[in-house]
C-alpha cells in the first residue's frame, strides 16, 4: 500500500520540520537579570514583531548581555498579537520564569489587556510600541513606562504644520476603526482645526479590510487632501488601491506615521511617493547616531530599521541606563521604575529623548515625505519639531479633563 | 454498583484537582484554570458532538457571547460581576435558542457549515460593532469577581477553587443529563434518527434542547473566562477558537463526559509549554489535528475505554452501544419515566 | 447615482474573485461532501507562488500557470492520501482540512516571511478608466472578465462534455455512477485538484489588489463560505449568483452600515437558510 507509506512520510517530514526549526530557548541562559519580551513572531503581525525582537536583541548583543556586572537574560515569547495569548504569556514570564520586567507587546488590544494585569501584578513593564493614548494618560499606572509614543503625539504638530505650510484647508480622513486610528485622526483634527483647517469627512474601515474599494469610492472628491492612517499590510493595500482608483496625483495624500513606516516601505512602489507623514523616527534621519544605528541594523537584519526596531533598541537602552543608575539592583522594583523615569538619552537614533511626569517620551517629531533615493524609497525629513510632549502645547491637567480621542471626538462639523 | 464506583472515581478526581495547586508552581494553576474553562466548554460541545452526533463548528460563539455580555454590562453599564455573569449565561442560552432554530433544521455536513457561518457572523459583529464591543481593542477592564469577603478577586488559588466548584456543579448536572432518559434519547438519535422518530420520539425537540444545553454550558465557561482574564476580544470567538473546541472534544474522546477536560488539558499545556522551545506552534497544532484523525479518532479517553472494554468484555462503553441497543434503551428508559 | 454605480461595480469585481474560490469549494462539496477549510490556504498559496514566479521571471502568465499547477498537485496529495480514506465521514474530513490550514499557514510564514507582499498589476491594466461619472480600476474590470470567462468555461464543460456528464452523474448519485462502471476515484481526485487550482488562480488574480500576507487565508474564507451557503452547496449556478450577491451586499454593507458590515452579509444568509436550508440553488 504505497499511499500509506507516502502519507506517513509526509507526516514524519512535518514532525521533523517542527523539531528542526525548534532549536531550544533562543538566548544564553547566563545572567540573573531576566527580561520577559512579548511580541508576535507568527500571524499577521509577524514582520513587525520580528523588527521589535531584532532591535531589542541587537542592543544587548552590543553590550554583551551585561549591565553593571550582571548578566542579562532575554526570554522571548510569541503572543501572535492576540490579547488572550499576551496575558497567558505574561503570567508565564512573571510566575514561571520570575522575570524582573516585561517588555512589549505590539498590538493596542494586547497592550490594553496587559495593562490591567501589570497593574494588579505590580510588574515593572516597558511599552516600546503600544501607543494607545490612555496608557500614559487617563488610565496610567505606576508600573508602565512607555518609551515609544502616543498615537496622537506626532499628529498634534502635524495638524498645525499642514495648516501653516500647505494650501490644504478641507481634508477627508480615513483610518482604522479602533483606538489607534481614532487617536491619530483625533490629534490631527484638533490642531488642524484650531489652526483654521477643517475635517469634512471621516471614514472608518476595520483592521484587515480585504478591499478598500467601498471606502475609496465614497471619499469626497471636493477636498484638498486625504489623511489616511493604516499600518502593515493594510497600508500597502490602501496605497496601491488609492492609485488603482485613480486618486493618486489627483488628491494629495498625507497620513499617520505608520502608513509609510519602514516596516512596510520596502514592499511599496511608486504609489507611496510624495506621501507626507509625521513620526518620532525615520530611518533616513541624517544624524550620525542614526546613521550608525541604521547601518548596523541593516547589516544584521538585511533591511532598514523601522520605528518598531528603533523603539525596541532605544527601549533596551532605557533599561540599560536605569540598571546602571541603580547598580544592577533590579530586585528593588520601585527604585528601578523611578530610575527608568529619570533616564534621559541625548543621543538616541531618533534624537534626544526624556520622559515626562506621566512616563511618556518627550521627543522630536519629524515631518517626513516619501522620496526615492538611490533607487530605494525613504522617509526624508522635511521639518523637525523638537521636544514634543504627548500634551503638545496644552496644559496636561486640562488636556486630561477632555475625553480621549475617539470616533466622534473631536466631532465632525461639516 | 458500576455507577457507585464511577461516582467514587469522580470524587477522587475532583479531590485531586482541588489539591493540585498546592503541589504545582503558580503558573500551572493558571493553566489549570484555562483547562477547566475550555474543558467545560468542550463538555457542552460534546453534548452535541458526542452524544447527539451533530458537529457544531461555531461553539466559540456562545462562549464569546457570554464573555462579551459580562464585558459590556460591567464596563459600559457598571453592573456588578455576579448579576453580569448570570446575564451572560442567559445571553448565551438565548443565542443558542435563536441559532438553534436555524441550525437544527439541518443535519450532518449542512449542520457543520451553518454553525460555522453563524459563528463567523457573530465574530463579525464583535469585530465591527465598535461602539459596543470596542472592536479590535476588545473590552479591557472587566472587574474581578467578588463574592464577599474580597473573595476570590484575582487570587489565583481562590479563583481556581471557584472555577473548579462551578465546573464540578455543571459536570454533575451534565452527568445526570446524559444518563437521563433524555440523554439516552439523544444517543438514540445519533445512531438512527429515523428509527427514533418511528418510535414516536419528537426528535427535533430533543435536538433543539441539546443545542441550547450545549450553548448554555459554553456560556458558563465564557463568564468564568471573563472573570478570570478581565478581558475579552474578538479572537475569543473566532472560527479558530471554535475549531480548537472541536479538537479538544475529539482529542479527549467524543461521547465521553470527561474526555473534553483531558483534551483541553493537552492543548492548553502543550501550547504553553512548547512555546519556550519553538515558535512553530501552528505547525504542531495542525499536525495534532491530522494525527488525531488518522490514528486516534476515538480520542484519548475513548482509546482507553476501548482497551479496557477489550480486556473486560462484559462492560460495554456507553459511547459504543450498538445502534439498536441505544434506541431500545432509550425507549425503555422513557417508558420507565412515564 | 455615482455612488451606486461605483459600489455595484466594485461589488461585482470582488464577487468575480470570490467566484474563483467559491466555484472550487462548491465543486468539492458537491462531489465529495467535504467542507474544505483549507480552501483559503489554497488562495494564499496561489498568491505567494505567483509573487515568487513574477519576481523570478517577470511573467504574469507563467505565474498563473505555475500557481494553478502547484495547487492542483497539493490538491491531489491531500485528496488521495488523506481525505479519500474518510469517505462520507464529515467530521474527520473537516478536522483534516482544518489541520492542513494551520500547517499551510505556518509553512507559508516559514517560506515567505511575515512581510506583506504585493504583485504588481500588469502594466497594461494599471490605470483607472472612466465609466460614466466614475473612474474605475481597469484591473478590476479584467478580474470581472476573467470570472465570467471561467464561469462560462465551467458551464460548457459541465453541460457539453462527457467528463461533465460523468461529473453530473457522480454529483447526483455516486453509488449509481460506480454501478455504471464509472471509475469514480480518479474523477474525484481530478475534481478536487481542479477546485484547488481554481482557488490558487483566485489567489493570483487577487494578489495585485488584495496582496498576500499571513492571515489572508482566513480573511477570504468566510466570504467564500457565505457564497456557497447562499448559492447552494454543489451548484455552479449557485456559486455564480451567490458570488455576485455577496460581493455587492458586502460592498453596500460596508458603505451604508459600516459598523454592521459583517452582519449585513450574514443576516440575509440566515434568512435564506431559514427559508431554504440548502441555499438558493442547492439540491436537498
Amino acid at each position: 500500500m504505497p499511499e500509506r507509506w507516502l502519507r506517513n512520510l509526509i507526516l514524519m517530514g512535518a514532525a521533523l520540520l517542527a523539531l528542526l526549526t525548534a532549536g531550544g530557548p533562543a538566548f544564553p541562559q547566563a545572567g540573573p537579570i531576566r527580561i520577559g519580551f512579548i511580541a508576535p513572531q507568527t500571524g499577521v503581525f509577524a514582520a513587525n514583531g520580528r523588527d521589535m525582537l531584532v532591535g531589542f536583541q541587537m542592543f544587548w548583543e552590543e553590550r554583551n548581555y551585561t549591565v553593571a556586572g550582571r548578566k542579562v537574560e532575554v526570554i522571548s515569547e510569541d503572543d501572535v498579537g492576540v490579547p488572550a495569548n499576551t496575558l497567558t504569556k505574561a503570567r508565564k514570564l512573571v510566575e514561571q520564569d520570575r522575570v524582573h520586567m516585561l517588555v512589549g507587546p505590539l498590538t493596542a488590544s494586547s497592550g490594553l489587556a496587559l495593562r490591567d494585569f501589570v497593574d494588579s501584578a505590580r510588574v515593572a513593564t516597558i511599552y516600546p510600541i503600544v501607543s494607545a493614548d490612555d496608557i500614559t494618560q487617563r488610565r496610567r499606572t505606576p508600573y508602565i513606562v512607555r518609551v515609544g509614543w502616543t498615537s496622537s503625539q506626532p499628529n498634534h504638530p502635524f495638524g498645525e504644520w499642514i495648516a501653516r505650510n500647505t494650501p490644504y484647508r478641507r481634508i477627508a480622513a480615513i483610518g482604522y476603526d479602533f483606538a489607534f486610528g481614532h487617536e491619530n485622526v483625533g490629534g490631527f483634527q484638533r490642531t488642524f482645526e484650531e489652526a483654521g483647517g477643517r475635517i469634512v469627512q471621516k471614514l472608518w474601515p476595520p483592521i484587515g479590510a480585504p478591499d478598500y474599494g467601498p471606502y475609496l469610492t465614497q471619499l469626497r472628491r471636493d477636498v484638498d487632501a486625504v489623511y489616511a492612517i493604516f499600518s502593515g499590510t493594510d497600508a500597502l493595500r490602501f496605497l496601491s488601491q488609492y492609485q488603482e482608483f485613480g486618486l493618486k496625483g489627483r488628491i494629495p495624500l498625507i497620513g499617520g506615521g505608520t502608513l509609510t513606516d519602514e516596516h512596510v516601505l520596502p514592499q511599496m512602489g511608486n504609489e507611496a511617493l510624495d506621501v507626507v507623514t509625521p513620526l518620532h523616527y525615520s530611518a533616513a534621519l541624517t544624524s550620525s547616531e542614526n546613521r550608525a544605528f541604521a547601518s548596523a541594523y541593516a547589516k544584521k537584519a538585511g533591511r532598514p530599521p523601522s520605528y518598531y526596531s528603533e523603539n525596541s533598541y532605544t527601549g533596551a537602552r532605557f533599561i540599560y541606563e536605569a540598571l546602571l543608575a541603580i547598580r544592577g539592583n533590579v530586585e528593588n522594583r520601585d527604585a528601578f521604575l523611578a530610575a527608568l523615569r529619570r533616564v534621559t538619552i541625548p543621543d538616541a537614533a531618533r534624537g534626544p529623548v526624556r520622559l515626562d511626569a506621566y512616563a511618556n517620551p518627550v521627543q522630536n517629531i519629524y515631518i517626513r515625505k516619501v522620496e526615492r533615493r538611490g533607487g530605494l524609497l525613504q522617509n526624508t525629513v522635511v521639518f523637525t519639531y523638537p521636544n514634543v510632549s504627548q500634551f503638545w502645547k496644552y496644559d496636561p491637567e486640562e488636556f486630561l479633563r477632555l475625553p480621549v480621542y475617539s470616533r466622534d471626538y473631536p466631532p465632525l462639523r461639516p | 454498583m458500576a455507577a457507585r464506583l464511577r461516582i467514587a472515581g469522580l470524587g477522587l478526581g475532583l479531590a485531586a484537582l482541588l489539591a493540585l495547586p498546592r503541589l504545582l508552581p503558580v503558573y500551572f494553576t493558571h493553566l489549570l484554570i484555562l483547562t477547566l474553562i475550555y474543558g467545560l466548554s468542550g463538555m457542552g460541545l460534546d453534548i452535541l458532538l458526542g452524544y447527539t452526533g451533530l458537529t457544531s463548528f461555531g461553539h466559540a460563539a456562545y462562549f464569546g457571547m457570554a464573555a462579551y455580555t459580562v464585558g459590556v454590562l460591567t464596563t459600559r453599564f457598571h453592573l456588578a460581576m455576579p448579576p453580569a455573569m448570570l446575564a451572560g449565561i442567559v445571553a448565551a442560552a438565548l443565542l443558542a435558542a435563536a441559532f438553534g432554530l436555524l441550525a437544527t433544521r439541518t443535519t450532518r455536513v449542512y449542520f457543520i457549515i451553518i454553525t460555522l457561518a453563524l459563528g463567523m457572523g457573530l465574530w463579525g459583529l464583535a469585530y465591527r460593532w465598535v461602539s459596543v464591543t470596542g472592536g479590535d481593542n476588545g473590552l479591557p477592564g472587566i472587574p474581578p469577581l467578588d463574592l464577599g469577603f474580597a473573595w476570590p478577586r484575582r487570587d489565583v488559588t481562590g479563583l481556581y477553587r471557584f472555577v473548579l466548584a462551578v465546573f464540578g456543579g455543571v459536570a454533575f448536572l451534565l452527568y445526570r443529563f446524559v444518563h437521563s432518559p433524555f440523554g439516552l434519547t439523544l444517543r438514540g438519535i445519533r445512531e438512527s434518527e429515523s428509527r427514533m422518530r418511528m418510535l414516536g420520539f419528537y426528535t427535533w425537540l430533543h435536538t433543539y434542547v441539546a443545542f441550547i444545553v450545549a450553548g448554555t454550558v459554553a456560556g458558563v465557561a465564557g463568564v468564568l473566562y471573563a472573570a478570570y482574564n478581565g478581558f475579552v476580544s474578538p479572537p475569543d470567538l473566532h472560527i479558530t477558537a471554535s475549531a480548537e473546541q472541536v479538537l479538544v472534544v475529539i482529542l479527549g474522546g467524543a461521547g465521553t463526559l470527561f474526555g473534553p477536560l483531558l483534551g483541553a488539558g493537552l492543548v492548553v499545556f502543550l501550547r504553553n509549554l512548547v512555546s519556550a522551545y519553538t515558535h512553530r506552534w501552528m505547525l504542531i497544532l495542525g499536525t495534532i489535528f491530522i494525527l488525531t484523525v488518522l490514528y486516534a479518532p476515538q480520542g484519548v479517553l475513548g482509546g482507553i475505554r476501548a482497551v479496557l472494554a477489550r480486556r473486560r468484555p462484559p462492560l460495554p462503553p456507553p459511547a459504543a452501544v450498538p445502534a439498536g441497543e441505544a434506541v431500545h434503551q432509550a425507549a425503555e428508559a422513557t417508558r420507565e419515566g412515564t | 447615482m455615482q455612488f451606486w454605480i461605483a459600489q455595484t461595480l466594485n461589488g461585482l469585481s470582488f464577487g468575480a474573485l470570490l467566484f474563483l474560490l467559491a466555484s472550487g469549494l462548491s465543486l468539492i462539496f458537491g462531489l465529495m461532501r467535504i467542507v474544505n477549510i483549507a480552501h483559503g490556504s489554497y488562495y494564499l498559496l496561489g498568491a505567494y507562488v505567483a509573487i515568487s514566479v513574477v519576481r523570478a521571471t517577470g511573467s504574469f502568465l507563467l505565474a498563473v500557470v505555475t500557481a494553478a499547477a502547484v495547487l492542483a498537485a497539493i490538491g491531489v496529495v491531500m485528496q488521495r492520501l488523506f481525505l479519500a480514506r474518510f469517505y462520507r465521514q464529515e467530521l474527520a474530513q473537516v478536522l483534516l482540512t482544518m489541520g492542513f490550514t494551520f500547517v499551510f499557514a505556518d509553512l507559508t510564514l516559514l517560506l515567505w516571511g511575515g512581510d506583506p507582499q504585493r504583485l504588481s498589476v500588469p502594466p497594461l491594466l494599471a490605470r483607472a478608466v472612466p465609466i460614466g461619472p466614475v473612474f474605475f480600476p481597469a484591473y478590476r474590470l479584467a478580474v470581472m472578465l476573467v470570472g465570467a470567462t471561467v464561469a462560462l468555461l465551467l458551464w460548457l464543460v459541465q453541460e457539453k462534455t462527457r467528463i461533465g456528464a460523468v461529473v453530473r452523474a457522480a454529483v447526483d448519485d455516486q453509488e449509481m455512477a460506480r454501478g455504471l462502471g464509472i471509475n469514480v476515484g480518479p474523477l474525484l481526485t481530478g475534481m478536487f485538484a481542479l477546485g484547488a487550482a481554481l482557488a490558487g488562480f483566485g489567489g493570483v488574480m487577487g494578489a495585485p489588489f488584495l496582496g498576500a500576507y499571513p492571515g489572508a487565508d482566513s480573511d477570504v474564507l468566510p466570504l467564500a463560505f457565505a457564497v456557497v451557503i447562499i448559492g447552494g452547496l454543489g451548484s455552479l449556478k449557485g456559486a455564480l449568483v451567490g458570488s455576485a450577491l455577496v460581493g455587492v451586499l458586502d460592498n453596500l454593507g460596508k458603505a451604508l452600515f459600516p459598523e454592521l458590515s459583517y452582519f449585513t452579509l450574514f443576516v440575509p444568509m440566515a434568512v435564506i437558510l431559514a427559508i431554504r436550508p440548502t441555499g438558493l440553488f442547492g439540491r436537498t
